[in-house]
């Protein structure tokens, strides 16, 4: 063996002794102390080295970022408008539904479904306009109706369109029937869109909760559509008649399709009425 | 001839009176768009078509309303003759005009209304219409009439482009 393969060897035999050594921690606190200070060098050159990396590569990663942030907010936009359409089909069909179910239920009228497409520009009238017309055979007269209750009935009519005067409307009145006291009244909208029932006699025993439904006398409604039911009573001993407030059964702050029964033709019974005597 | 913007315009605003407009309530009370449009309209200075406007306003709104068609020429005439007299006095401060023909129009239309309808057998309690329908409309009325205001104010800038504007 030459002195230079000894010098290699002996050299390679003090650092394998040296690592042999480190590995049996036997180099504890120096071993920690440069393991600690090759991380902080590790640590600081790859801060530089990422900083230095940002500089010249964030560019290009915002553009592109910006641009697929673009993408997926179109996407978003997208996604939101057919969650929109389909909540607004899923509402319709839900409606569309129950109307079929009240049509189902009631097989002895004919209806003829019909969307709300406006209200009377004045506050003082509570009346709706439906996108059928005379040409879908709607007449004036007819009654509008939900699977809820009464609506109202058609006060005017053109080609496409036809107004719907409310039960809510000040102007309305409708002969009602009061199922649990076995008697009948008539109902009356207000301009605030209460609706209230009077002409109740004074013998009938009218409770809240009581039904109130379309009595069918006059001629103007059929009978037995429902209109809600009593929340209040007034009854004065003075008075002629007891009153009563009720709760409409139609919610009519939220209609957007209807039913028009066409094949009730009201009657006009006022030549049968008699004259105020002179 | 930009007057024949009128048609269009009317015809919307018919049609927001009637879909949306009416849909935003303050207690039973809603904004009349026609009553602010055509009293914007007329309290500019330059404008001449006030009159043939409040007409075919009166015509498109009658087309749909219950309302019997004499209160809503009556009332929307009413409103313009107050406008422009309202214009040639305190045409220095616009919106104070706009405000007063707001609340004059409103006030009258819906007394106008509140009568007619009573004389045809409406029953009506004054005190309900008043605290349920008229000032909470007169208040949307105010609240939509300074936006309204600005738009007929720039689009009178456009329909009568030649008089300059001071």
């Amino acid at each position: 063996m030459n002195s230079r393969s000894l010098q290699t060897t002996i050299i390679f035999l003090v650092i394998g002794g040296i690592l042999a050594l480190a590995f049996g921690g036997f180099f504890g606190p120096a071993s920690r102390q440069f393991s600690s200070a090759f991380v902080e060098i590790q640590t600081w050159i790859s801060s530089r080295f990422l900083g230095v990396q940002d500089f010249f590569t964030a560019p290009r990663d915002i553009v592109s970022l910006r641009t697929r942030n673009a993408e997926l907010e179109a996407q978003v936009s997208q996604l939101q408008v057919q969650v929109i359409e389909l909540q607004q089909r899923v509402n319709d069909t839900e409606i569309l539904a129950a109307l079929v179910d009240f049509s189902r239920s009631n097989p002895e009228s004919t209806y003829k479904a019909a969307a709300v497409i406006g209200y009377d520009p004045s506050p003082f009238l509570h009346y709706i306009i439906i996108n059928r017309g005379s040409n879908d055979d709607i007449r004036r007269g007819m009654p509008v109706v939900t699977n809820q209750g009464l609506v109202g009935r058609v006060d005017a009519v053109i080609a496409d369109a036809a107004r719907v005067q409310l039960i809510t409307d000040p102007a309305s009145a409708v002969n009602v029937y009061l199922q649990n006291a076995d008697t009948t009244a008539v109902s009356f909208g207000s301009v605030t869109g209460d609706v209230s029932l009077d002409m109740i006699s004074q013998d009938a025993i009218v409770q809240r909760g009581d039904l109130v439904l379309t009595s069918g006398l006059g001629g103007g409604y059929p009978s037995d559509l429902i209109i809600g039911q009593v929340v209040a009573l007034r009854k004065l001993e003075f008075e002629l008649f007891q009153q009563a407030t009720i709760q409409p059964a139609v919610d009519f702050t939220d209609l957007a399709i209807v039913l028009v029964i066409t094949n009730f033709r009201p009657v006009d019974i006022s030549p049968l009425e008699p004259l105020p005597s002179p | 001839m930009r007057n024949i913007i009128a048609f269009p315009l009317l015809a919307l605003a018919v049609i927001l009176q009637s879909s949306i407009v009416s849909q935003i309530k303050l207690l039973s009370g809603y904004a009349d768009l026609m009553l602010i449009i055509l009293a914007a309209w007329a309290l500019q200075k330059r404008v001449k078509s006030a009159w043939h406007w409040t007409v075919l306003g009166c015509v498109m709104l009658g087309f749909i309303s219950r309302m019997p068609w004499p209160v809503i020429v009556i009332g929307y005439l009413t409103v313009v003759f107050v406008a422009q007299t309202l214009q040639k006095r305190v045409w220095q401060a616009p919106l104070l005009a706009m405000f007063s023909v707001t609340l004059i129009g409103t006030l009258f239309m819906h007394g106008l209304s509140f009568i007619v309808l009573r004389i045809l057998e409406t029953p009506f309690s004054f005190g309900e219409v008043m605290g349920s329908v008229t000032l909470p409309s007169l208040l949307l009325n105010m609240f939509f009439s300074i936006p309204v205001y600005a738009f007929m104010r720039d689009l009178a800038r456009w329909v009568y482009p030649s008089e300059e504007y001071e």
